[in-house]
């Protein structure tokens, strides 16, 4: 099946070459395409030394003893450091929590914890000598239990301050009084294994020591201010002595929130003087960040007969390993978006984040949405078959709208047109029955060993609720420095941002913003770094609308200056002027004369901020709350063959609408819901890092599994616009919604092909032949 | 052990003496700095680090330097000839095949290597008839670039831009549509 529009020949010449609304290509795309896009594995400055780091092999273990002496005599090692060289602040944290240590000391919470840090002058010494790095520990049984870390008392602390990240709760109506309403009760318990980003391009970055004592960091992260927060007192420097530039990032997802390797090689590098590059490899990837938190999830439904939910009773549990990450928050969203986009009367929720000793979760694409979808979805299919309804219509029956409010109270303010799009997802044509005389067209393809006796096909809904942009009265802004003169006799903006370009094009669209606002044909990126203004992160969904809207609002300021000298210079007022084509163009009087005329050897630059609408926090006690700045909506329609011998899957087809407010790049944005469909089916049927009391059993490519391109299904697409009106130009984040409905989509399929009750992803094949 | 080896890349005779124990991979990026192959995995998982080696394609972290003594290795960058980005280049390009980018050189290279298997009229394994000459379906694209990860997913695109690649016009002349007005610029 051919979904993709027939391709018109383009002048790759001029990259991105349109404005808002226009497919522009990548300004980067030309280097990526020609392997010529440096990204932070490839940077290379002679004379620079490579850091390995330490990690433990142990889940829980007191430190007794480090000894350093026999690896610091290794021929090739530089230095070795330990916590005791952290030269400031010992502990670190995304978004101001500092608990986690720069260097393990005292006590190591979670396998893989950095405890030591080696400079040498080539990869392998300095791996040797993190072999003759000695360490007694005394090792502890791990603490792996989410459930007692919630709600035992007597279960040993992980954190002094309590096994408890957060408690959030949300509290509406009167859930006992209302199951005396319900006449129908579906409940069932829902499990979301640990997910990983899996970023291609490991975490790797470049620290250069600078003559002034401070030091020049070239690394790949999503939030670079995020990171000088932390990085400035962890080496005890103030901010201005730390140049951090964006170096390519191969992908993120939510895994480089977090710091990494920058604290790191920035030690190693002001300990000797040299340059130094770290490089995790894929096996240490694997322990460098954090992941998808994993949920054990309680849901009960009451319903009237016709399918109308009278009451939810919730209890969500994240897993959030040893340190606090961005748990709160992840906490935050799946309480708020507990029961999706429905309309229930009366909820009671439960959203705990908990300490343990198992892996450190925190930010992955779809951010505590994604585990509560799976579990709500789930719900939703239960109590169709319990009121005899197909899935599409108990969806609509309960479906959210303008106008409703969700759970936490929040009145839904833009257009969400749920109960339509979930009818277009239903009328969507079906794809082909599978031709079981083919093996090629089975599950597991040409391995198949069957006849393919044991294939079923399922068709399944998921409708997924993702809120954009910071939330919970986080003073969410971008910033946008944009300056405009004439070079080569042509106008020129140029656009500068700390914002992160992680793949999903955000480079394209601030072009594409610049040219449509100042009318001028030539933009520059500048790099990313930290000598602009913070940016915020490249996450919740939130760059085309954060810094998007920086850029959109620099270059009005900076079309007012235009205009202003346009005015003047030609004697029109100011309205009935605007810039188009490089022209200045009178609505009565037509081209007046060129941008590059008007501007001569004048620079008009402007520097803005944005901040979305203020949110609130939610209610500590009711979880009451106008907590989201935006919300988006993605339905998809998942077909799946299942062999049912077997217990292979095969994703026949995926569909999703979804609703974007205004489309700004139709390929980058389509590009963005194949991505996150992509990673949905990864956690339906195959992701999963398996941990055994505190132990990550399949670090690696061969062991955890991601979808390659014959598990990936062609896609049908269906795009909606109906503007957000407090959006820049109407627009709604995209890059996560469709993550969190292709997990629900795919599962719902395998049950309708299966008639399991299949509880828990990913779905593994004993699952489905029962054989576990 | 060193050994002293040459290895034509991407056009020009590069001298290197290393440890035997290099792979071809480490030996391009960290001895040649060449870098438009990617490690992804090192362990021959991803694809990401894939180049032509005498016109076939390979995973370079699984081959040893040493190996290679001699031979022509092609990677994405040396498939721009005088400047013009090779026509399955700009597919990818125009049909937005990727998104981070990151396994995009590997997807190159693997795709430029498959598209000769398909001209030599080598079967995969989902092709119907062995004897005659293959014809480059969807399913064929799939089946014959698996071993290249994308986590981005730019998967759907990817088929597009090779389905594209592949259009009866340009069978017999793949620069094609490659109009000479155009300049690539970097
Ligand atoms: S780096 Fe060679 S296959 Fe992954
Ligand atoms: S484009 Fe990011 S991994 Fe393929």
């Amino acid at each position: 099946m051919s979904v993709a529009p027939a391709r018109a020949p383009r002048d790759i010449a001029a990259p991105g070459g349109g404005g808002v609304g226009d497919s522009a290509l990548r300004p980067d795309g030309v280097l990526k395409v020609r392997g010529e896009f440096a990204y932070s594995s490839d940077l290379w400055i002679d004379g620079m030394l490579w850091g390995a780091t330490l990690r433990s092999p142990h889940p829980r273990a007191k430190i007794l003893s480090i000894d350093t002496s026999e690896a610091l005599a290794h021929p090739g090692v530089w230095t070795v450091l330990t916590h005791e060289d952290v030269p400031g602040r010992k502990h670190f944290g995304v978004d101001h929590t500092w608990d986690q240590p720069v260097l393990a000391f005292d006590e190591v919470r979670h396998q893989g914890e950095p405890i030591a840090l080696v400079a040498a002058d080539h990869p392998e010494t300095a791996r040797r000598a993190l072999e003759k790095i000695r360490i007694e520990y005394e090792v502890l049984e791990p603490l792996t239990d989410a459930r007692r870390a919630a709600f035992d008392p007597a279960y040993p602390r992980v954190q002094p301050r309590g096994n408890v990240a957060r408690h959030q709760p949300v509290r509406v109506g009167d859930v006992d009084a209302a199951r005396e309403l319900a006449e129908v009760v579906v409940s069932g318990e829902f499990q979301v294994g640990m997910q990983d980003q899996a970023f291609l391009g490991p975490e790797s970055g470049l620290a250069i020591p600078a003559e002034d004592g401070g030091v020049d960091l070239y690394v790949a992260t999503q939030w670079m201010h995020n990171d000088l927060e932390q990085i400035g007192p962890c080496l005890g420097l103030a901010e201005d002595k730390i140049r951090m530039t964006l170096s390519g990032v191969g992908g993120a997802f939510g895994g480089r929130e977090d710091l990494s390797m920058q604290i790191h090689a920035a030690m190693l590098a002001l300990r000797t003087g040299k340059p130094v590059k770290i490089v995790y490899n894929r096996y240490e990837s694997f322990f460098g960040h954090v992941h998808r938190h994993p949920a054990q999830m309680r849901y009960e439904y009451g319903a009237t007969k016709d399918g109308r939910i009278v009451y939810a009773d919730v209890e969500i549990i994240l897993d959030g390993g040893a340190y606090t990450s961005s748990t709160k928050n992840v906490v935050g969203n799946a309480a708020s978006l507990a029961v999706g986009p429905y309309v229930i009367p009366n909820v009671r929720i439960d959203a705990y984040g908990v300490y343990t000793n198992n892996p450190p979760c925190g930010a992955m694409r779809g951010f505590g949405a994604v585990q509560a979808c799976f579990a709500f979805e789930s719900m939703m299919d239960r109590l169709a078959d319990a009121c005899g309804l197909d899935p599409v219509t108990v969806r609509q029956v309960n479906a959210a709208a303008e106008g409703s409010a969700l759970a936490t109270g929040q009145i839904i303010w833009a257009p969400l047109p749920m109960a339509e799009m979930l009818q277009t997802a239903r009328e969507l044509p079906m794809p082909a029955p599978a031709d079981t005389g083919d093996l090629r067209d089975l599950p597991g393809g040409v391995s198949q060993t069957t006849h393919g006796e044991g294939v079923r096909r399922g068709v399944g809904y998921g409708v997924g609720l993702k809120n954009i942009c910071f939330s919970e009265g986080y003073d969410d802004y971008s910033t946008a420095r944009v300056r405009l003169e004439v070079i080569g006799g042509e106008p020129v903006a140029m656009v500068h941002t700390a914002a992160a370009e992680v793949g999903q094009g955000l480079v394209t669209l601030e072009a594409q913003i610049a040219r449509t606002e100042l009318g001028v044909r030539r933009v520059v990126i500048q790099p990313a770094d930290n000598r602009v203004g913070d940016a915020g992160s490249s996450s919740a969904s939130r760059q085309s609308y954060m810094t998007g809207g920086a850029v959109m609002t620099a270059c009005q300021a900076v079309r007012e200056g235009m205009a202003a000298l346009a005015a003047a210079r030609f004697g029109h007022a100011r309205d009935d002027l605007s810039f188009t084509g490089d022209k200045v163009v009178s609505e009565s009087a037509g081209v007046l004369g060129t941008i590059a005329e008007l501007l001569g050897d004048a620079v008009i630059e402007e520097t803005r901020e944005y901040h979305h609408r203020p949110t609130t926090g939610m209610d500590p006690v009711t979880g009451r709350g106008d907590s989201h700045a935006q919300l988006a909506l993605c339905v998809h329609r998942a077909v799946v063959d299942v062999d049912v011998d077997l217990g292979l899957v095969k994703v026949v087809e995926l569909a999703a609408v979804q609703d974007v407010g205004r489309i700004l790049n139709r390929v980058a944005l389509e590009g963005q819901i194949h991505g996150g469909s992509a990673q949905g089916l990864g956690l339906a049927v195959m992701e999963e890092i398996v941990v055994e009391n505190g132990r990550v059993r399949n670090p690696s490519f061969t062991d955890y599994l991601i979808p390659t391109i014959l598990d990936m299904p062609p896609m049908r697409l269906e795009i909606l616009e109906n503007a957000d009106p407090r959006a820049p130009y109407g627009l709604r984040g995209a890059g996560e919604p469709s993550t969190l409905s292709s997990t629900p989509a795919i599962v719902a399929a395998i049950r309708d092909a299966t008639g399991l009750a299949l509880t828990r992803v990913p779905v593994r094949p004993e699952h489905i032949t029962g054989s576990s | 052990m060193n050994a002293r080896i040459t290895l034509r890349v991407d056009g020009r005779d590069r001298p290197v003496a290393l440890d035997t124990r290099t792979t071809l991979l480490d030996a391009l990026r960290d001895r040649l700095s060449v870098t438009s192959p990617k490690k992804g995995c090192d362990h021959g998982q991803c694809g990401a680090c894939t180049v032509l080696l005498d016109g076939r394609r390979v995973v370079s972290c699984l081959i040893l330097a040493v190996a290679c003594d001699g031979s022509e290795v092609v990677t994405a960058q040396g498939l721009v000839e005088e400047g013009e980005p090779h026509p399955v280049q700009r597919a990818f390009l125009e049909e937005d095949g990727f998104q981070c980018g990151f396994c995009t050189p590997g997807q190159i290279c693997s795709a430029v290597g498959m598209l000769q298997e398909v001209k030599a009229g080598h079967p995969s394994q989902v092709t119907d008839d062995l004897t005659g000459p293959v014809t480059l379906d969807d399913e064929e694209i799939r089946e014959r670039l698996s071993g290249n990860l994308c986590r981005c997913g730019a998967y759907v695109n990817i088929v597009a831009a090779l389905r594209e690649e592949t259009a009866p016009s340009e069978e017999t002349s793949p620069r094609a549509e490659t109009s000479p007005s155009e300049e690539a610029e970097s």
